[in-house]
């Protein structure tokens, strides 16, 4: 996985700027929640990795929610009814922090994104 | 009743004890701020601690979201949430304890839902290593724990909570014996994950909310969901959960320390720690 992989042509701060996680979201993302949630659980780790494709398909994921999945669209994810606690999950399956999250939603390098934290962090009028 | 603590439950806080980094350039000077807390907590141990937390999609799911849950367990095993389970000691529930906590709560109109098997994730375990960094084979105390929704959208007001604190300190006071209880109020400060405002710290808020928790949680029970998120962002509501310790102090409490740092990994993080004076006052000398 790259470290970075951001294939579509849109910036990734077009993100919404809270994503509460509201009763709407959660019958949107069940699926993928599930999925996510069953992360916890080490041989789900491994078998997700083995074949992701399927796990998806044994979730019940929608089209969209699956390619968000495959492709790491964590923006994507959270449009589709993920919950930031649930897609961390996944996250961290691939060893990526939070920070680098961070970064992703904000169109930034995960190194950009701590630096950025460790100076105080962003401010919003 | 004897002191409440306020602190943040940020995974890499645990991480940082866990893989021995807490003296690293990153994390020392918020480990740092922590230590005349530690050192006070050592010589005031209590025999139970209510830990006010949330579970992050570990013990419960979207299936599931009770707005106020009490552990009523034995004891707690400590959660894989996807990356292996903390190297730290399982938890020692006080079932009595919770017992009486949720047939007080209840007869205060609080409708509770109770967990007989929970594992319990950072949220729980992370308050702890602060109070406790080395704990050992056991954790020096036993434990309730009471969950909080604060995930999903809508949470319950701040002014609930408090309220829900102080019926929570009424039940501490009635609990026969002379167990000596602290009550943790964990999660919160500036707290913004996703979306374009990850990254998001207000310390001119976290700052407000940490002097105002002591002596005026008046005003900070009147804020609306809505200003929480506004103002720390969509997690930093979690500040609701301090809320909820406040309340279950009396109202003689003098603050023993407090610390505030930016980062912990994406968001600010604080520690409060209070004296409950009312218990003091009516103990054996």
């Amino acid at each position: 996985m790259a470290d970075t992989p951001d294939t579509s042509a849109e910036p990734r701060t077009n993100a919404r700027d809270n994503y509460l996680f509201d009763l709407a979201h959660n019958r949107q993302g069940q699926a993928l929640n599930r999925l996510c949630g069953s992360l916890m659980r080490a041989e789900n780790r491994e078998r997700f990795k083995a074949d992701e494709e399927a796990y998806c398909d044994a979730y019940g994921l929608s089209a969209a929610q699956k390619q968000a999945v495959l492709q790491r669209d964590w923006t994507g994810m959270l449009d589709l009814g993920g919950s930031i606690f649930y897609t961390f999950k996944l996250a961290m399956l691939d060893q990526k922090s939070m920070q680098y999250l961070g970064g992703v939603f904000t169109g930034m390098t995960t190194e950009e994104f701590a630096e950025t934290m460790r100076s105080g962090g962003r401010r919003f009028g | 009743m004897t002191w409440g603590l306020a602190t943040s439950h940020v995974p890499s806080i645990g991480a940082a004890m866990d893989h021995g980094k807490t003296g690293d350039p990153y994390w020392k000077p918020l480990f740092d701020g922590y230590a005349p807390a530690r050192a006070w907590m050592a010589e005031h141990t209590p025999d139970v601690a209510v830990v006010i937390y949330n579970d992050h999609a570990n013990a419960l799911s979207t299936d599931l979201m009770p707005t106020f849950a009490v552990g009523t367990a034995e004891s707690y095993d400590v959660a894989d949430e996807g990356w292996g389970p903390r190297p730290v000691p399982r938890v020692v529930g006080a079932p009595h304890l919770s017992e009486h906590l949720v047939r007080e709560l209840l007869d205060s109109s609080f409708d509770i839902t109770t967990c007989s098997q929970l594992e319990v994730d950072h949220g729980l375990t992370v308050p702890l290593s602060v109070y406790c960094p080395n704990p050992g084979p056991a954790w020096p105390c036993a434990v309730v724990p009471v969950l909080v929704n604060v995930i999903q959208y809508p949470q319950p007001t701040a002014a609930r909570c408090y309220e829900f604190g102080q019926a929570i300190g009424r039940a501490i006071g009635t609990f026969p014996g002379d167990d000596r209880v602290a009550v943790f109020g964990t999660g919160g400060m500036s707290h913004q994950l996703a979306g374009a405002r990850a990254g998001l710290i207000n310390e001119e808020f976290d700052r407000r909310f940490l002097a105002a928790i002591e002596d005026d949680p008046e005003s900070l029970a009147a804020l609306s969901r809505e200003d929480y998120v506004r103002e720390a962002g969509t997690e930093g509501i979690e500040l609701i959960m301090w809320l909820v310790m406040r309340g279950a102090m009396s109202g003689n409490i003098a603050r023993i320390h407090d610390t505030y740092h930016v980062p912990a990994s994406n968001t600010a993080a604080a520690l409060a720690l209070f004296q409950d004076l009312g218990d003091t006052e009516s103990a054996p000398a």
